[in-house]
């Protein structure tokens, strides 16, 4: 559950004088509008940012608003199949669900207040809106996922649309289309605030082991993510087999469970009977406590996707002051600076190296993780956010 | 004491992704001719605004890409050596680079990059200014509020001003020379070479100096 913070409260974690300045760039602005369109309230990391921004944009004086754009059953299956699309999953996307598309977005377009100084639009299910725009006002894309290689027929028919708003923002460099608009590069954030970052005492973070059965008497490796063959869990216990022939200790694999068709998880968890020291845990719904515990707790945190988005994940655990090694899936380069805050690497024999490096010299743990912690406080919280769309606001809207 | 207060202002970057790339030496050669100055100062000079407090390597994005991703040390050492607050102008670093560049590719043509070798992808800064709300009469005012400010006042007052702008030594030396009329301090400010340091460190001997000048100052 997110409380309500102001952004005075960041004071305490954001980097010395950002806060005032957050504050004067909010007085400047003091009377313009902006409106977040989205296809959820919900659901994932977005919404977590936006629940987080919106109030504090208003208590800064900017006038904010959050609109969620509504369609039937049908409008929320074809959105999915769409963003999947878009992502460069083969899907098949026929005209009639683009007709469809397009009469939702209409129908939305009529009944959500979207008169803005600013109108951001989230993602893909929101993203015919713009056909419906007023002569006032500009219009900002935001796609938070990747729209490097879209299935080509899908977006020769969206790219145009697209063309239509003033700007795009995209997550990371790697993730962005051509096209004929300025294209911006907003990073996601940490909400240092969050029940998944606030800071944690280790008798709290005790009891969250001790719930999920984690043993507190060896070292442990943690590799947080979905039981998912893209997120490599096998991959994983294949480096922990590495160091554990040199090393006394455990290996955490925590997430969710798979959708249907993917039968990682049951291969993991035979892999896992084989050795106590593998512990497979299935996160509750909405497990952030459990994650801030179990990143707080492990010794170094691993993230090694074969495949990933811009993986925050690896901000979140830097945060809790732990070296992250890991892959160079997505945005996950962007975030770790090798041999500073942790290392990337390309195989399972270099997770193990780099793993059994840091062990062979725990002073490195202590210092990679600090470095960390200072760069995800210049550079990933949710305060260089809000200067981000503070910056936005004041450059399109003048 | 005469003059007007100096008044901090910081500033939040944007950064926009240009419709220019480079996938190995020859086309970085091509680009760095092509596009503009702003994004010039974006990958070398700007570069400090967001470098780590902690060493990382390379100086600059162009010695950085041909370093990680080219794997071409050489090439990499020589970028690294290009002092965009050496360099005249951001026209005149633009010819070093290129002549950099091409003086390379004489003597070792390019290979084909490997398997997974990123683009070079360029970028523009927009920086909008903010004023931090710190304003200085004197010389200890002026001291305090650098330790306070937000660090992107540095990035502000020091590389904008003076490399991009051509405010002189930048604004803190010009101010300290001309409201605090110290121009010995000033002449110390404005030999602070913020070449392959952070922004942090930059600020940490700009303090080293005030202090100093203040220590002076009460001896006196």
């Amino acid at each position: 559950m997110t409380s309500v913070a102001r952004l005075d409260d960041y004071r305490q974690v954001a980097p010395r004088g950002a806060v005032d300045l957050l504050l004067r760039l909010g007085e400047r602005l003091q009377g313009r509008s902006l409106v977040n369109v989205s296809g959820s309230r919900y659901r994932g990391l977005t919404i977590e940012v936006l629940n987080r921004l919106v109030p504090i944009l208003n208590d800064l004086g900017i006038d904010t608003s959050w609109e969620v754009t509504i369609g039937t059953g049908d409008f929320e299956s074809i959105t999915h199949t769409v963003a999947r699309a878009l992502a460069g999953t083969e899907q098949v996307v026929t005209d009639a669900m683009l007709v469809r598309l397009r009469e939702v977005g209409e129908e939305n377009a009529k009944r959500l207040r979207l008169d803005a100084d600013l109108v951001m639009v989230h993602d893909a299910a929101p993203l015919l809106l713009v056909e419906s725009r007023a002569a006032n006002g500009r219009w900002l894309w935001r796609c938070h996922h990747d729209l490097s290689s879209p299935q080509p027929q899908l977006w020769n028919m969206l790219r145009p649309v697209a063309q239509r708003y003033d700007a795009v923002i995209f997550s990371d460099a790697r993730f962005a289309a051509p096209l004929s608009v300025p294209r911006f590069v907003i990073h996601p954030s940490v909400d240092p605030l969050s029940e998944r970052n606030r800071d944690m005492g280790r008798s709290e973070q005790a009891t969250h082991l001790d719930r999920l059965r984690v043993p507190r008497d060896k070292p442990f490796l943690l590799q947080i993510g979905q039981f998912q063959r893209s997120h490599d869990p096998l991959g994983v216990i294949n480096a922990y087999r590495l160091v554990k022939k040199h090393y006394d200790l455990r290996l955490v694999l925590a997430g969710s469970a798979p959708g249907s068709g993917d039968n990682v998880l049951a291969e993991v968890q035979e892999a896992a009977s084989q050795d106590p020291d593998v512990r497979v845990i299935l996160l509750p719904p909405d497990p952030q406590a459990e994650m801030n515990a179990l990143e707080r707790a492990a010794t170094i945190v691993i993230y090694k996707p074969l495949s990933a988005g811009f993986g925050i994940n690896v901000s979140a655990a830097m945060w809790k002051g732990k070296p992250v090694v890991g892959s160079l899936a997505g945005g996950i380069p962007n975030q770790i600076l090798p041999g500073v805050t942790g290392y990337t690497v390309e195989t399972v024999e270099g997770a193990a190296f780099r793993i059994r490096h840091l062990l062979g010299n725990p002073e490195l743990i202590g210092r990679m993780g600090a470095a960390g912690r200072e760069h995800i406080r210049r550079n990933f919280l949710i305060t260089r956010h809000l200067g981000d769309y503070l910056a936005l606001l004041a450059m399109l809207t003048k | 004491m005469s003059g007007e207060p100096f008044v901090f202002h910081g500033g939040v970057d944007l950064k926009e992704l240009l419709p220019y790339e480079a996938h190995d030496v020859r086309q970085l050669l091509e680009q760095v001719g092509r596009v503009p100055l702003e994004s010039l100062f974006c990958h070398t000079a700007a570069a400090l605004l967001h470098r780590s407090t902690q060493p990382t390597g390379y100086p600059n994005d162009f010695a950085h890409w041909t370093g990680h991703e080219i794997r071409d040390q050489r090439l990499a050492e020589r970028l690294a050596a290009i002092d965009p607050f050496e360099s005249g102008s951001l026209e005149e670093m633009r010819g070093e680079l290129t002549a950099t560049l091409s003086d390379h590719l004489q003597h070792f043509p390019p290979s084909v990059p490997g398997l997974g070798v990123e683009p070079f992808r360029f970028f523009q800064t927009h920086l909008v200014p903010v004023p931090t709300g710190h304003q200085a009469r004197t010389l200890r005012e002026f001291r305090d509020a650098l330790a306070e400010v937000d660090v992107s006042a540095l990035f502000y007052h020091l590389i904008e001003a003076r490399y991009r702008l051509g405010r002189g030594r930048g604004d803190f030396a010009e101010w300290v020379a001309a409201a605090l009329e110290l121009p010995q301090v000033a002449e110390r400010l404005g030999a602070i070479v913020p070449y392959g340091g952070s922004l942090e460190r930059i600020r940490d001997r700009h303090l080293t100096v005030l202090t100093a000048a203040l220590d002076e100052q009460q001896r006196r």
